[in-house]
């Protein structure tokens, strides 16, 4: 058996098509959780118990069932509730509520994080809640749950994989296939292993630099 | 030292028979106290005695459990409906309470923001001041504090003197009609103490109303035109500074200025030089 890269160059177009695709519902899908997830944060934080109480269940079951049985409700169970998605918006629909709930977590605890003291006194000049948590709670959250948040990215480029099951051409798929059809297993889970270690570096790599701007101020000794 | 308190006209604050409880423990017990323009308040009393509470009441950082606070008039965080007690939407609270400034023990400035922003930050949230004008009005704040030169600095680069300046700058930026300071000195450093008990002064003087807790009873001595002395969550006795700190007979506040006075000496010769 011979290691032979070119079985990669010959199906560039589709390999870089399933890249693209993989790509943007990672993108999209990470985008859009983030915002769910501050979103649900931010309700649970700051509205009674009974607005509350939902969402909870919402992080609860989005955390503790297999992503893959989340994507084939969606799909597959979608159409009986009048939900009628293409593969793709239900992957990145999928993928977004999935994220959303840990990402959720994540802001929670930054939340947390910022010193109750501090809010009180934005509270006792006048300051409402939303400016609250966009000039005082947030900025200084973000340098704290950078990490966990970058790591949760990672995470949810890995399990875009997981679309295949719902038909979507990404590029653990159409590489897989691939494989299968040319006997090329080495050359195309190493290229598979290569291609989300570098997702792994972007993503580290953008959350060091956002981290120094966003954290300037911590890094600042006392005179 | 003070202007003359006006003691005609309406409270600024009136407490009424305020309790407060959590849970089963009860931290204050019928609590009463009117605070009038201009005058000052200083509030003492051992640690856990609910100065604290009281003055968080006042600012309805806590809910009062039973009684009524009015400022300037007006019911504080409730609405009385039939003789039954409502809680109002947080904004009418920050509607009442407009005109209260707070100063707190661990000066809780916002750590991502220079003293300038610290400052100006509310005007522009809270009061819609455009952003120039909200920082002209800062760095005059600021200078009134002493500190026009530390504008740019962030709080981590300032002093602990210099941070409850800035708190100080904060609260006044607001045009508050009074402020209520929690141990404004207590996290400080021995040697910076001073400079904020200043700033306390010179604002007592320009006619500020203030309350103050705080275990400086020199300054309160000097500066009170009420002195309160809370125990156990009661008013144990109040007055004058004269009449609390010489002729007052509460035993429980002879203790109290006893230990005060005997954490103070540090010398012998000082023995009674201070002391009532
Ligand atoms: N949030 C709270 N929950 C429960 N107990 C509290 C709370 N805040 C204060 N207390 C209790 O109330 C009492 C008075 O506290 P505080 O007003 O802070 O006293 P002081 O300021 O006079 O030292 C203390 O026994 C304290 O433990
Ligand atoms: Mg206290």
């Amino acid at each position: 058996m011979s290691f032979n890269p070119a079985i990669l160059t010959d199906n560039w177009r589709e390999i870089l098509d399933g890249m693209a695709l993989t790509i943007l519902i990672w993108v999209a899908g990470t985008a859009i959780g983030l915002v769910i997830g501050l979103a649900v944060a931010v309700l649970q934080l700051f509205t009674n118990r009974w607005l509350a109480a939902p969402l909870t269940l919402y992080v609860a079951v989005m955390r503790g069932t297999p992503f893959l049985i989340q994507l084939f409700v969606i799909y597959y169970g979608g159409p009986f509730f009048g939900l009628d998605l293409t593969p793709l918006t239900a992957g990145i629909a999928g993928l977004a509520l999935y994220g959303g709930a840990y990402f959720s977590e994540i802001f929670r605890a930054g939340f947390l994080s910022v010193p109750p003291g501090q809010i009180e006194a934005a509270r006792m000049m006048g300051i409402g809640r939303l400016d609250i948590v966009r000039h005082v709670q947030l900025p200084q959250m973000l340098v704290i749950i950078l990490p966990a948040l970058a790591n949760m990215t990672v995470l949810l480029s890995k399990e875009t994989a997981v679309l295949s099951v719902i038909t979507v051409n990404e590029l653990t798929s159409v590489v897989q296939s691939i494989g299968s059809t040319t006997f090329a297993f080495a050359e195309t889970l190493l290229f598979l292993a290569l291609v989300y270690w570098a997702f792994l570096e972007i993503v580290t790599a953008a959350a060091r630099r956002l981290e120094k701007r966003v954290g300037r101020f911590m890094l600042r000794t006392p005179s | 030292m003070t202007a003359t308190p006006d003691t005609g006209s309406r409270p600024i604050i009136d407490v009424r028979g305020v309790w407060k409880r959590f849970g089963t423990a009860e931290v204050l017990k019928g609590i009463d106290l009117a605070i009038r323009k201009s005058e000052v308040t200083c509030i003492i009393g051992p640690s856990g005695s609910g100065k604290s509470t009281l003055l968080r009441c006042i600012a309805f950082l806590e809910e009062y459990s039973e009684g009524e606070i009015y400022i300037e008039g007006e019911l504080l965080g409730f609405s009385l409906e039939n003789g039954k007690r409502r809680r109002v939407s947080d904004a009418e609270v920050a509607r009442v309470r407009r005109n209260v400034g707070f100063v707190f023990q661990q000066f809780n400035l916002w750590p991502h923001m220079t003293a300038l922003e610290n400052v100006a930050m509310p005007l522009k949230l809270a009061r819609g001041i455009a952003r120039e004008d909200a920082a002209k009005r800062a760095r005059r704040m600021l200078e009134k504090v002493g500190l026009g030169h530390r504008a740019e600095a962030y709080p981590s680069q300032l002093s602990g003197g210099q941070q409850q300046r800035v708190g100080i700058a904060r609260a006044l930026a607001m045009e508050p009609h009074i402020m209520l300071f929690d141990e404004p000195t207590s996290a400080l450093d021995p040697e910076l103490v001073g400079e904020v008990l200043q700033v306390m002064r010179d604002l007592a003087a320009e006619g500020m109303t203030m309350a103050v807790v705080t275990h400086e009873m020199g300054f309160a001595a000097q500066v009170a035109d009420t002195v309160v002395f809370i125990d156990h969550g009661v008013i144990a006795a109040s007055g004058s500074p004269q009449q609390v700190f010489r002729k007052d007979e509460n035993p429980r506040l002879r203790q109290f200025l006893q230990n005060y006075f005997e954490r103070n000496v540090f010398w012998q010769g000082a023995e009674g030089a201070g002391a009532p």
